[in-house]
């Protein structure tokens, strides 16, 4: 067993879905809250990694976090290292193609709550983030759930965006998935198996826990 | 004292209004379809208008020729309407609680108590609001609307799933309550029993015009009229 992969995994998935949730919040009632225009544009931005092959955007990724480019060397600049091919990176590239997953689960959930709701809470003088934490969080929190598990295994099985932007480095950019790869491409198929086991246990497990907790808690709802 | 004059035009319908409301209790009366409740949503700020400008005593709160357009939470304004729009997940003393600012722990207890004694709600304390009926959820959503102070309440038929005898008694009290704290309201009903009850000032809107204004048994003499035509015998 390949500690090390899934130490790496693990960390990987445990952070982007710390980070994202912190970014996809604010950005997820924005986009409830406001209806401005060029609100739209910022939400098709947000999806695009839905759609954009994940190889695609490795490589824009690749190339922006790298020397060649003002932001990459400003970056450098900053932390003294370029972001690609470490473990920094793969976070960076990790929160870009997760964000999709935790923002219209996000946006779905905070649409749902009724209008008139969040009317009487901005009567009685509620601005954006009071809304957030004492109505939309709340009643939105199967959402909330729902957008962290599936920024967790999205970012457990991620592949083409950590193969071009981390590389294959052991304890640094090797995830599960770039250790299955490499095991199938040596022909080591029982190692694969293993690994391919424990990506699917891992899946399954983290589904069941949170499963179970929303049904101990009761909360079905939103 | 509240003074107005708004247009707004959506799609097939358009308000255009312009009146000043000086009476403590004022009741804009209308069939449905007039525009009150779009009238009630542009004066909560909830709505903006095409043009024109909101001021309450002497307190500027929308001006489209100026960009002014202070936010609901800010005009220091209490809105209930039909649906209570209780929050689901709170119980009744954190809902009545939501809007008070300002006080410690003790005084917004105390308010609590007293927005829901005044609207014969304090034995719903320990509830939560799936557990109301439509009648206690609307006392509540007005103990709410009360707690802040505000300035001015607005009124979007919230009796409506209150009978007659239980509207007037709260009305009874009501209505000296918000004398001794300054605090105009403004009701919308397509009822006219409500306008008499209320002894209210009367703006009539029919199709987004105010069309009359004054004491109920004038600005409402026609509607008196086919009211007792339709209760005599024919």
């Amino acid at each position: 067993m390949d500690w090390q992969a899934i130490n790496v995994t693990l960390r990987l998935a445990a952070i982007t879905t710390a980070v994202l949730l912190v970014i996809s919040v604010p950005l997820s009632a924005l986009l409830v809250l406001n209806r401005a225009r060029w609100l739209a544009a910022l939400e098709a931005l947000t999806s695009l990694p839905l759609v954009l092959p994940p190889t695609v955007l490795g490589f824009f990724l690749l190339v922006l976090l790298g020397p060649r480019t003002a932001v990459g060397r400003a970056l450098i600049g900053v932390i003294g290292h370029p972001l690609a091919f470490s473990f920094s990176g793969l976070v960076v590239g990790s929160v870009i193609y997760s964000l999709p997953f935790a923002v219209q689960s996000l946006v779905a959930g905070f649409a749902s709550i009724e209008p008139v709701l969040i009317d009487a809470a901005r009567l009685l003088g509620a601005g954006p983030v009071r809304l957030v934490f004492t109505l939309f969080l709340p009643l939105a929190r199967r959402s909330l759930l729902a957008a962290a598990v599936l920024t967790f295994l999205h970012t457990v099985g991620e592949f083409g965006v950590v193969l071009m932007l981390g590389g294959d480095i052991p304890g640094a950019t090797r995830t599960l998935s770039i250790l299955l790869y490499d095991q199938v491409e040596s022909f080591d198929y029982a190692a694969a198996n293993r690994t391919a086991g424990l990506l699917l246990v891992l899946s399954l497990a983290a589904l069941a826990a949170i499963y179970a907790g929303s049904r101990s808690r009761g909360g079905r709802n939103a | 004292m509240l003074d107005f004059a708004l247009e707004l035009r959506k799609s097939v319908f358009s308000l255009q209004v312009e009146a000043r409301f000086t009476s403590e209790w004022t009741v804009i009366f209308g069939p449905s379809g007039a525009g009150k409740s779009t009238l009630l949503r542009l004066l909560a700020g909830l709505d903006q208008p095409d043009r024109g400008r909101i001021a309450l005593d002497d307190h500027l709160l929308t001006d489209t020729a100026s960009h002014l357009h202070v936010k609901p939470g800010a005009r220091r304004l209490g809105f209930v309407a039909q649906h209570p729009a209780l929050f689901p997940h709170l119980g009744i003393t954190a809902n009545v609680r939501y809007g008070i600012r300002g006080l410690n722990a003790a005084q917004a207890a105390s308010r609590v108590e007293e927005a829901l004694s005044l609207v014969g709600a304090i034995d719903l304390l320990n509830r939560r609001p799936r557990d109301l009926s439509g009648g206690e959820a609307q006392r509540v959503a007005l103990a709410r609307a009360l707690a802040p102070l505000p300035r001015l309440l607005l009124l979007d038929e919230p009796f409506s799933a209150l009978d007659g005898a239980a509207s007037d008694a709260l009305l009874l009290r009501l209505r000296p309550w918000l004398r001794a704290h300054g605090i105009q309201a403004v009701q919308v009903t397509h009822d006219a029993t409500d306008a008499y009850t209320a002894d209210a000032e009367v703006a009539l809107l029919r199709a987004g015009r105010i069309v009359a204004q004054g004491p109920a048994p004038i600005a409402l003499a026609e509607e008196r009229v086919r009211i007792l035509q339709r209760l005599s015998p024919s």
